[in-house]
């Protein structure tokens, strides 16, 4: 087993809006190794991308981290001060974003954004910089990097420019990378284009990538380790080869069978009924009740917590807690 | 055979970018260049295609809600572009549209029932004073409780929303719907329940759909003949069976192959493309794919591929099929 890079224990955010506080992440914990690809899947307003945001502390100005640590090898991120977490952000972590149209500064050539990070993380000389951006290009799969350079953001397409964003995230030699759902706004070939390419640097750098998506083909395809969040939680995690073969919550077996998969040709698709409760002011209970199928009484009274289960698996659910079904 | 419901002949469309100050260009965007195909009665018609393709263009297109540039468009056998008013007016009756995004496709200022009773009053199908009985039918149709409806759009989340798009939709009887990615904005678990509602629809209803996506995995399990289309073009026309077990266009090869599948034991080889889509306003010369394509020859350069029936009608443009 490698080392641990990244520990997140009992992470809570909140956001404090009009209607009152929502708990978008809600005691959350996992942890990703080196060179592991650490996949968070849910659906919207599931929490997953402000547990990102969360670790770099970029979240919007009504929410707050208000518990919890994150561990990053050794140093616990929320002590730190905000010098020293701006050296973290592009040093040691590097971010994507799902749209790479709108993560570019448009009035700033290409060349420019990636030499800034490169002379400010780095220090290195704008020469050196600049020879460090046009390898990095080059080693992404993108020809002509001498006329890349020179160019804006609205010359290029969205595939190339989320090769570019990967380029910038990768310029400091990160150990950590966090995805935020990076190819949802990319047509399919070129999807697999950027997931071929994430998945090299993974090989070649032994990079740890915290993915976050809401396909679950994508996590089938990329994960080491899947974390599934429901409102503002964790309901299960476990290994990849573990979780899709034997899923144990009954949201992750619903978003499972609820998905359409080619081959398969099945005459009605299975639903989820109902919708994703609203996050404010959620009453002591599993938040899926509503939605769940085996709903006991104690589902509406308790709150479960997660559970070990064989093979590595936890999930929260009052299904396993009497120690049945293990 | 069941008899055709729309029938579309070498249909072209061409934005033209000639105006304005961008004249000296005077380039025109072929966003979609001599298509053809046949959408029989109670058939669910899939397109898909990467952004670009031209597929959306279509689907406005066939509906007369924009000019087409040369071709043919027959619905029920008239020709869609020289009806009268009167004509016109009857084709809208019989013909909806629904498009992506719940959020931008609902008045804020109407409330549901307004919304969805709109229709029905302006073509003169109910009257007045029945209209709230039936816009109560049409929403328990769609999966919608009958206080829903004198809310506004805003009170409703987007999988909430879509039902009440498509209950807008339903609410006139419309022979036929062209459905522009309709799912692609909703979540898994809500995605499957708008499905399986067109599914219900549709064979409630006899039905036919044009549904216009992305996502062939959707496709797979809604339609029953799809078209794959590039840059303006059908690369590949088949029944569902046919084109998923058997597909023959290199690119169609690729799209599937590019699908993520959730089973991380799954092993498939897989085609990467290299590059991008070129831009429709320069398309390459021969066959448009050929930038991309892994087999591409000289031949492919200078003369575009022909689109011919290899039998079953499994329709394909290839110079090497």
């Amino acid at each position: 087993m490698n080392e641990m890079l990244l520990q997140v224990n009992h992470l809570q955010t909140n956001f404090y809006t009009e209607n009152g506080v929502v708990k978008a992440v809600n005691d959350v914990s996992f942890a990703i190794r080196e060179g592991e690809t650490v996949c968070i899947v849910g659906e919207s307003g599931c929490g997953k991308s402000i547990t990102a945001l969360s670790l770099m502390q970029l979240i919007p100005e009504n929410g707050k981290v208000e518990g919890g640590e994150i561990n990053f090898s050794g140093k616990n991120l929320l002590k730190l001060n905000k010098k020293d977490v701006r050296r973290l952000r592009g040093n040691e972590i590097g971010m994507i974003f799902q749209e790479p149209m709108t993560s570019l500064n448009p009035v700033f050539t290409i060349g420019e954004q990636m030499i800034e990070p490169i002379q400010e993380h780095l220090l290195l000389s704008k020469k050196d910089a600049y020879k460090k951006a046009m390898d990095l290009i080059t080693m992404l799969g993108i020809p002509n990097a001498e006329k890349i350079v020179n160019l804006y953001p609205h010359e290029l397409s969205g595939g190339m420019l989320q090769r570019i964003m990967i380029a910038i995230a990768l310029s400091c030699n990160p150990k950590l990378i966090i995805a935020d759902e990076p190819t949802t706004a990319l047509d399919v070939t070129i999807q697999a284009q950027i997931l071929d390419l994430l998945r090299e640097i993974k090989k070649d750098f032994n990079t740890s990538i915290l993915l976050i998506t809401h396909d679950l083909g994508v996590v089938a395809e990329m994960a080491d380790y899947v974390v599934v969040m429901y409102a503002g939680k964790v309901v299960e995690e476990g290994p990849v080869l573990e979780l899709f073969k034997n899923p144990q919550h009954p949201y992750t077996k619903g978003l499972l069978k609820a998905k359409p998969v080619i081959g398969e040709r099945k005459d009605r698709l299975y639903t989820i009924s109902g919708q994703v409760p609203n996050l404010v002011d959620l009453q002591e209970a599993c938040y899926f009740a509503d939605r769940c199928e085996h709903a006991m009484d104690i589902c509406r009274m308790k709150q479960p917590a997660l559970t070990q289960m064989a093979k590595g698996q936890k999930a929260a659910c009052w299904l396993y807690e009497d120690g049945e079904n293990r | 055979m069941s008899e055709a419901l729309l029938e579309v002949q070498n249909l072209k469309k061409y934005y033209s970018s000639s105006k304005g100050m961008f004249r000296k260009f005077g380039d025109s965007v072929k966003a979609v260049d001599g298509v053809s195909f046949t959408i029989e009665k109670g058939e669910v018609f899939g397109l898909v295609g990467e952004s670009g393709s031209g597929k959306s263009t279509i689907g406005k297109t066939i509906l007369r809600l924009h000019d087409k540039t040369n071709g043919e468009v027959m619905f029920k056998g008239k020709d869609v572009f020289s009806l009268s008013k009167k004509e016109l007016r009857n084709l809208r009756v019989q013909t909806q549209l629904v498009f992506q995004d719940p959020f931008s496709s609902l008045n804020p200022r109407l409330r549901v029932g307004d919304a969805i009773g709109e229709a029905m009053v302006e073509h003169g199908l109910v009257s007045k004073w029945e209209v709230r009985e039936r816009v109560l039918e049409v929403m328990e149709k769609c999966g919608l409780s009958p206080f829903h409806i004198d809310r506004y759009p805003h009170e409703f989340s987007g999988g909430q929303r879509q039902r009440i798009v498509i209950a807008r939709a339903m609410a006139i009887n419309p022979e036929f719907i062209v459905m522009d990615e309709p799912v692609a904005a909703l979540d898994v678990s809500i995605q499957a329940q708008i499905i399986n509602l067109f599914s219900d629809l549709q064979r409630e209803n006899g039905l036919s759909y044009l549904f216009i996506s992305h996502d062939l995995s959707v496709v797979e399990h809604l339609c029953t003949k799809i078209a794959i289309m590039y840059l303006g073009n059908i690369v590949e026309l088949a029944p569902k069976e046919e084109l998923f077990d058997h597909p023959l266009h290199p690119y169609t090869k690729a799209l599937l192959s590019a699908v993520p599948i959730p089973d991380p034991t799954a092993k498939r080889e897989r085609i990467i493309l290299k590059g991008d889509i070129p831009s429709p306003i320069n398309p390459p010369s021969g066959c448009k794919f050929r930038t991309r394509c892994p087999m591409a020859t000289d031949l492919c350069v200078k003369k575009a591929p022909d689109y011919r029936d290899t039998g079953g009608g499994h329709f394909v443009a290839c110079h090497y099929i």
